[in-house]
This record gives C-alpha cells, sequence and structure tokens, in this order.
C-alpha cells in the first residue's frame, strides 16, 4: 500500500505509521519509553541524548531503538 | 588479611563475580540472584526495543544502574562492524564507558573471530571505550589486546553455557603470568569449584551466567559462586602448598609410644 508507506518510517526493521515531521520526543512518549533507558539511531547515525528534544523524525527514516535485556 | 581492590579501567570494586543477566525466569529471579552473588558489575545485552509490547518492564528497573555498574555486551554479534555499533548504542543508554566486546565467529562453539575481536577492540579504545574483550584463551592474543589499551582480557574457559570447567589451566597461567591489566575468566563456569580454580589460578575476576541461571536453584548457586570466588581469592593470596609425589607427615615422627 503506498499510501501507508508514504507516511510511515521503519522503526527497528518494520514499517511504522508516523505523521510527518513528528518530534523524536513524541515518538518516544508515545513508545511509553523513557529516555535513560533506551538509545537512538536515525539513519545509522546515533542521536545524542542532548539532541532529543530538537530532533524531528521525518517519514522514510530509518530509526533504531534500542535497550538493555538480559545477557552474560 | 585486606585484599587490595578489584580494579577495572579506573573504577574499583570488592567483590570479583561478575554476573550475567539472561536466561532467568523472570526480572524478579535475575534481581534476586544479582542480590545474592554479592556481584557490582552486571552484564546485558543490546536489543531492539519491543514495539508491540509497550508495557513490558525495563531490566534497569530491576538491576538498578545507580547500585551496579551495568557492562554491556556485544553478544550476537559476528562482525567487528556491528560490535562497534552495538557499543557505540550501549554507551548511548548512559551506563558509562565499560564494555564487554564479543564478536563471535562461529554459531556452533561461539567461539570468538580473534581478528576481528582485535579490530573492534582498537577502534572502541580509540573512542574512548573502556574495553573488556572475551577472547579464546591464547597468550599471545590476549597480549596484544593488552597492548591495544584494553582495560582487562576475558579469556573463556570454555564453550560458553557449556559448563566445561577449566580446559586448559596451563594456557590461563601463562596469560595470568604476561598480562598487566585483570584477566577474567569468562565463560565455561559450570559450578562453584570451577569458579574457585580460576581464582586459585590467580585469575583478577570470574564472569557467569548460565552457572547460576541455569542451576535448579539459582539464587543459592548465585551465593555459592560469591563463596567460591572468595575462597579462591583467599587460597591464592594465602598460596598453596608445593605439590609432592611422596607424603610429608602432619605429625611428629619423633616422641612415639614405645
Amino acid at each position: 500500500m503506498p499510501g501507508s508507506i508514504a507516511t510511515s518510517i521503519i522503526l527497528n526493521g518494520d514499517p511504522y505509521p508516523l505523521g510527518s515531521d513528528t518530534p523524536l520526543t513524541a515518538l518516544l512518549e508515545r513508545l511509553n519509553m523513557r529516555r535513560g533507558r533506551v538509545a537512538v539511531e536515525i539513519n545509522r547515525e546515533i542521536v545524542p541524548k542532548a539532541n532529543y528534544d530538537a530532533t524531528v523524525v521525518r517519514v522514510g527514516d530509518h530509526v533504531e531503538i534500542i535497550n538493555f535485556v538480559g545477557g552474560g | 588479611m585486606q585484599d587490595t581492590p578489584f580494579e577495572l579501567g579506573g573504577l574499583k570494586f570488592k567483590s570479583r563475580l561478575i554476573v550475567g543477566t539472561g536466561k532467568y525466569r523472570d526480572f524478579a529471579e535475575t534481581k534476586a540472584a544479582v542480590e545474592e552473588s554479592g556481584a557490582e558489575i552486571v552484564t546485558v545485552a543490546v536489543r531492539r526495543v519491543n514495539i508491540t509490547d509497550r508495557g513490558k518492564e525495563n531490566l534497569l528497573d530491576y538491576v538498578d544502574p545507580r547500585r551496579y555498574q551495568i557492562l554491556p555486551n556485544t553478544a550476537g554479534c559476528f562482525t567487528a562492524e556491528e560490535a562497534i555499533r552495538t557499543c557505540r548504542l550501549a554507551r548511548e543508554v548512559g551506563v558509562g564507558d565499560l564494555v564487554k566486546l564479543e564478536v563471535i565467529g562461529d554459531k556452533q562453539t561461539l567461539f570468538p573471530d580473534v581478528a576481528a575481536t582485535l579490530e573492534a577492540a582498537r577502534v572502541l579504545v580509540k573512542e574512548g571505550f573502556k574495553v573488556m574483550p572475551y577472547v579464546t584463551d591464547d597468550p599471545v592474543t590476549c597480549l596484544r589486546l593488552q597492548e591495544l589499551g584494553c582495560v582487562a582480557v576475558m579469556p573463556l574457559a570454555a564453550p560458553i553455557g557449556s559448563g566445561l570447567g577449566i580446559r586448559n589451566p596451563f594456557n590461563l597461567a601463562i596469560i595470568i603470568e604476561q598480562a598487566k591489566v585483570p584477566v577474567i575468566v569468562d565463560a565455561g563456569v559450570g559450578t562453584a569449584s570451577d569458579a574457585a580454580e580460576a581464582m586459585e589460578l590467580g585469575c583478577d575476576g570470574v564472569l557467569m551466567n548460565t552457572a547460576i541461571a541455569g542451576a535448579r536453584d539459582p539464587i543459592a548457586m548465585a551465593r555459592a559462586m560469591k563463596l567460591a570466588v572468595e575462597a579462591g581469592r583467599l587460597a591464592y593470596r594465602a598460596g598453596r602448598i608445593e605439590r609432592r609425589l611422596y607424603a610429608t607427615a602432619s605429625s611428629p615422627l619423633t616422641g612415639l609410644i614405645g
């Protein structure tokens, strides 16, 4: 469906519907994620925590959000 | 007998046991086992957040980063590039510069890709990471990693999760003798005696996950490992007796009755 692609980003490898030019902080809020628990990459570039407020996610962006899970 | 602190990249610790957080039933069990182990350094893995299950709790809500030194690993990475990317992301979460570098070379044995590990270590050290590499029990590779500026070397005792114990104590002894940075046995420990043996050989620490998480009673095993690491360390510092082929009597040979 081209319509849905046009208004989505690729979030952790899958299409995710998102309005154009959404602040990163709004996306994190929508996902119920605290900034102290995650790290974010947009188009392979790490977004430093200090830049979260000024960062906007654009249609077609590849966004990776990671956190810590159990591991050895 | 007062021990010197366990120092890693300028950070000081009392406990010489580092524990993982994988394979537990739930976060509550993870928390209880970590507490019982007395560990101050706790390894975690770096993964994509779960988008569909947003209510999911976070590991750091159970293993408090203000109380524990979090040690992110690069488990699952098969190239230097992936491992470097993972470390950069992990640091951005905000738990410090300490990373456990592992670049896996083979899915079945989970042995490290030594060339890729060296390559990743070189880049990460330059970027200011305090790198703790998981590596084969190869003295030359451990020397190279030390020369690159890694804050510790972490030779495996046996394959990850195998519980086979220390398969090559002689290589470990050479690594320990040559090392100017802490030597931490990482992987292969099966039970408390393995952890004690590593410490008796002179290792500075032991890192384990499956041996505790996979035990029938993980909380009890966590305590066993704490005691084993302490006992092994104390025995090492106390200095064991020489091995002899023949007996030497413990009781006086004079004054025997009649």
